[in-house]
């Protein structure tokens, strides 16, 4: 069975974790809920530190959690990333990379000094000390030493909470990396929705210790009755390909099933594979396609779900060939051009984020 | 100069006896520690208290009741008899075992408090490494409690190098067993044979400095080079 | 101002009586003669409304801190030869040495039936350890020394003897077993003038020289009257029942 099937039941004072999910066995899957509701519990589970007696856990088909079997942390080949790097401090940069590296037999070493090294950009620290080193930086090492350890899992905790606005900046080009050029799936916990947004293939939900739901992230963005499809942050990820630079109007076209999207020019070549992150608030309906708008994309749709969003608004999801969008829109507006699903309307996107 | 009739078995002895019961007490202690560094059983603070012990009792009380308890009607001296040890008190074994005992706090705490400062995190991070219980103890634990094992080590060995009053109760004072330094010392200044004493205490502190500043020395050195 | 001045010795003539009257005086002792003069000194406070307070050590102990300036006004020392050397060095009044006490050995074992009535388990030597005071250290030491030199047991008994650093740690080797027998004082081991526990051997004396225990007017205690009238209550009649009664002699 390929994938990562898990369920763990624990309590640990007062708090209770009950959380199940089955996620794909390639890409980044993506546990996210407010804090309080057992993410790192579970990723500890996940990691065997968190003695689950009970739990399962299956990882493409090997099983290192069951009624019979509960591999120890160090026989579990995951990698793990902590919050707070957790750099050793008594080793220099490249100790703290061989640490793990030289503790597994060389027949399974996928990973290379050499390319993690060069993955994470890390080349000129080697000799230091971690305490020398910026926060991005150790992360970056910390990544790096996760990954030498050749994991068939990768459980990242945070990585990106303790650091700062440049620093973040700094690394989730190597966490994009990480993903395009590594086959190992990763569990990670999220920082905030943007991030999951730029960054997650598949999405679990937690609250109050339970896994509330979990499906492909563009799903559960789009999903009205989950909380993450309401509020000022919600809106969808699209996954596109450059399709032109327009050199005249410093324009580049995006293709995807359900249309083209036009954005300020970006830097990669054609054929390119990038993610879009258009936010609720940034869509507005119009029964028919204007010529007359200054609003560029505008994009055929059909009505699928209509959600109210607090007194005045609603929230509309569409449907673009397939492509999930969500739309804010006052509630007025809706009864207006009467809304319902089903209908094929215009979907005019004022704004779209290029997430890479 | 040093009198003629100056002794120099007890010097000997002590440096055995002191290095005998560190390492020993290394032995006995980093596990001892590790457990109470991270135990949340009820028997915590019991053995904390107990391994505590020592620095409350004066040394000739421990002394007087390690007499008691290992002699010929204690439970301690019927256990020895039994495994075939004989009896402790006025044997070199006896000095070693009542040192220990005497010295333990002295070791335990400062590895036990290293042990707490380092918390489990580092150790995590080496099992999410590979690193088995053994590996991660010895490969993270240990060099992270680095200091904490410096301060016990000498704790522990000057500790035993000063130690009188236990010695002087279950010693007996047998040339090249049980008469020790510190036992020597004290004959002489009671036979108020001052020269005597003041050379073997003057060897001893300007010993104790060089070990102390051999110990502190290279730390020192390392913590500067982080820095 | 006359008047000023009378009052002020008034007040000072009163104080001066009020310190002869009730003086003080620490008596540093030989821990061996603790009992007998815990006794003695409540007895001495009672009769005179003078104050001793005691002082217990070993005598070596004591001697180091009366030379560093302990404040003792009279030694009862465990043997003689320290208050005579206190005497040479300046720290006693010579004359006011005499012997308060002489002590008796007893050969000593906390079992019954392992010491006779004649000390022959000395030639036996059927025993693993043996305690002694350190002759060096303590008179009874060196007593104990000589009487196994005179009946010729010395060499066979040294390899198996452990020292204790005074009688009183002596007397603890051998009360806990862990040397089956040893030279004690016979203080230690008697209670109301029988020897309750053990086996002993009382040392006929012409087996070692008397273990003269010397009481000595130290520097710090000339002019005290509580002092001198203390050396003279020791020499009483009273004294001496208490002294006798806890198994010393009297010269």
């Amino acid at each position: 069975m390929s994938g990562i099937c898990a369920h763990f039941a624990l309590t640990l004072g007062k708090f209770h974790l009950d959380a199940a999910f089955d996620a794909p066995g390639r890409g980044i899957t993506a546990l996210f809920g407010p804090s309080g509701s057992g993410k790192t519990t579970l990723l500890r589970c996940l990691a065997g530190l968190e003695r689950a007696p009970g739990g399962r856990l299956s990882v493409n088909g090997e099983i290192w959690q069951d009624e019979n079997t509960c591999l120890p942390i160090h026989r579990r080949r995951l990698g793990y990333v902590f919050q707070e790097a957790n750099l050793f401090p008594h080793l220099d940069v490249c100790r703290n990379l061989e640490y793990g590296w030289k503790r597994i037999p060389q027949a399974e070493r996928r990973v290379g000094l050499d390319q993690a090294v060069e993955l994470l950009g890390i080349g000129h620290l080697l000799e230091r000390n971690p305490a020398w080193l910026s926060g991005g930086e150790r992360q970056r090492v910390a990544i790096a030493r996760a990954l030498l350890v050749s994991p068939d899992l990768l459980l990242m905790d945070e990585p990106l909470a303790a650091l700062d606005q440049a620093s973040k900046a700094d690394i989730l080009p190597y966490l994009e990396r990480l993903h395009d050029e590594l086959e190992i799936p990763v569990v990670y916990i999220g920082h905030s929705p943007d991030e999951i947004a730029r960054l997650a293939d598949f999405m679990v939900l937690m609250a109050q210790g339970k896994s509330v739901a979990s499906g492909p992230l563009k799903d559960m963005l789009a999903r009205l009755d989950l909380p993450l499809a309401h509020g000022d942050e919600a809106g969808v990820a699209i996954d596109t390909v450059i399709g032109e630079h327009d050199e005249s109007y410093h324009l580049t076209r995006l293709d995807f099933a359900g249309g083209a999207i036009s954005v300020a020019q970006a830097p990669h070549p054609l054929g390119t594979r990038v993610r879009l992150r258009i936010h609720a608030r940034d869509v507005s309906i119009t029964l028919e396609r204007h010529g007359d708008s200054s609003i560029l994309n505008v994009l055929p749709v059909t009505v699928s779900e209509i959600a109210d969003e607090g007194p005045a608004q609603v929230m509309v999801r569409l449907d673009a060939a397939g492509a999930p969008l969500l739309a804010r829109i006052t509630r007025k507006s809706c009864a207006v051009l009467g809304l319902e699903p089903g209908m094929a309307v215009y979907a005019q996107v004022k704004s779209a984020a290029l997430l890479a | 100069m040093i009198p003629s009739t100056f002794d120099f078995a007890p010097i000997w002895l002590t440096l055995r006896l002191a290095t005998i019961t560190t390492l020993l007490l290394l032995l006995i202690g980093t596990p001892l520690a590790r457990w109470l560094s991270r135990t949340q059983s009820w028997l915590k603070r019991p053995v904390g208290a107990a391994v505590a012990l020592p620095l409350v009792l004066p040394p000739t009380v421990l002394g007087f009741y390690l007499l008691v308890m290992l002699g010929p009607q204690g439970p301690g001296g019927h256990l020895t008899q039994a495994l075939g040890l004989g009896l402790l008190p006025f044997t070199f074994a006896g000095l070693v075992f009542g040192s220990t005992l005497y010295s333990l706090p002295f070791v335990v705490q400062p590895i036990q408090n290293a042990f707490e400062a380092l918390g489990e995190r580092p150790l995590e991070a080496a099992a999410t490494l590979r690193a088995g219980p053994w590996d991660r103890f010895f490969s993270v634990a240990v060099p992270l409690a680095r200091p904490g094992f410096v301060t016990a080590i000498v704790l522990g060995f000057a500790h035993t190098v000063g130690e009188f009053g236990v010695v002087l109760m279950i010693g007996g004072n047998i040339p090249g067993a049980t008469r020790v330094l510190s036992v020597a010392i004290y004959d002489h200044v009671e036979a108020m044979e001052y020269a005597q004493a003041h050379w073997l205490a003057g060897g001893m502190l300007a010993f104790s400095f060089l070990v102390l500043l051999a110990l502190y020395g290279p730390s020192k050195r390392m913590q500067e080079s982080k820095s | 101002m006359t008047n000023l001045k009378s009052q002020t010795s008034a007040v000072l003539l009163g104080l001066f009586a009020a310190t002869a009257f009730a003086d003080e005086v620490q008596v540093a002792v030989a821990a061996n003669f603790a009992k007998p003069v815990e006794r003695i000194a409540a007895e001495f406070n009672k009769d005179t409304g003078h104050k001793a307070s005691i002082s217990l050590g070993a005598t070596g102990k004591l001697y180091a801190q009366i030379r560093n300036g302990a404040p003792f006004g009279i030694l009862l020392a465990a043997d003689d030869a320290t208050p005579q050397k206190m005497g040479k060095e300046g720290l006693s009044v010579p004359d006011s040495q005499f012997t308060y006490a002489i002590g008796k050995l007893v050969l000593w074992s906390a079992k019954p039936g392992i010491v006779d009535s004649q000390g022959e388990v000395l030639k036996k030597g059927a025993f693993q350890h043996f305690a002694l005071a350190n002759p060096k250290l303590a008179p009874y030491g060196l007593a104990g020394e000589e009487v196994m030199k005179k009946i010729g047991v010395f060499n066979a008994i040294q390899p198996k003897l452990v020292l204790g650093e005074n009688i009183t740690q002596t007397y603890q080797f051998v009360a806990t077993g862990n040397a089956e027998l040893g030279f004690v004082a016979l203080s230690q081991v008697i209670k109301d003038g029988k020897i309750t526990e053990g086996s002993a051997w009382i040392v006929p004396q012409n087996l070692y020289n008397p273990i003269r225990q010397d009481a000595v007017l130290l520097a710090k205690g000339k002019g005290n009257a509580a002092a001198e009238l203390f050396l003279k209550y020791l020499k009483s009649d009273k004294a001496a029942a208490i002294i006798r009664s806890y198994g010393y002699e009297l010269p």
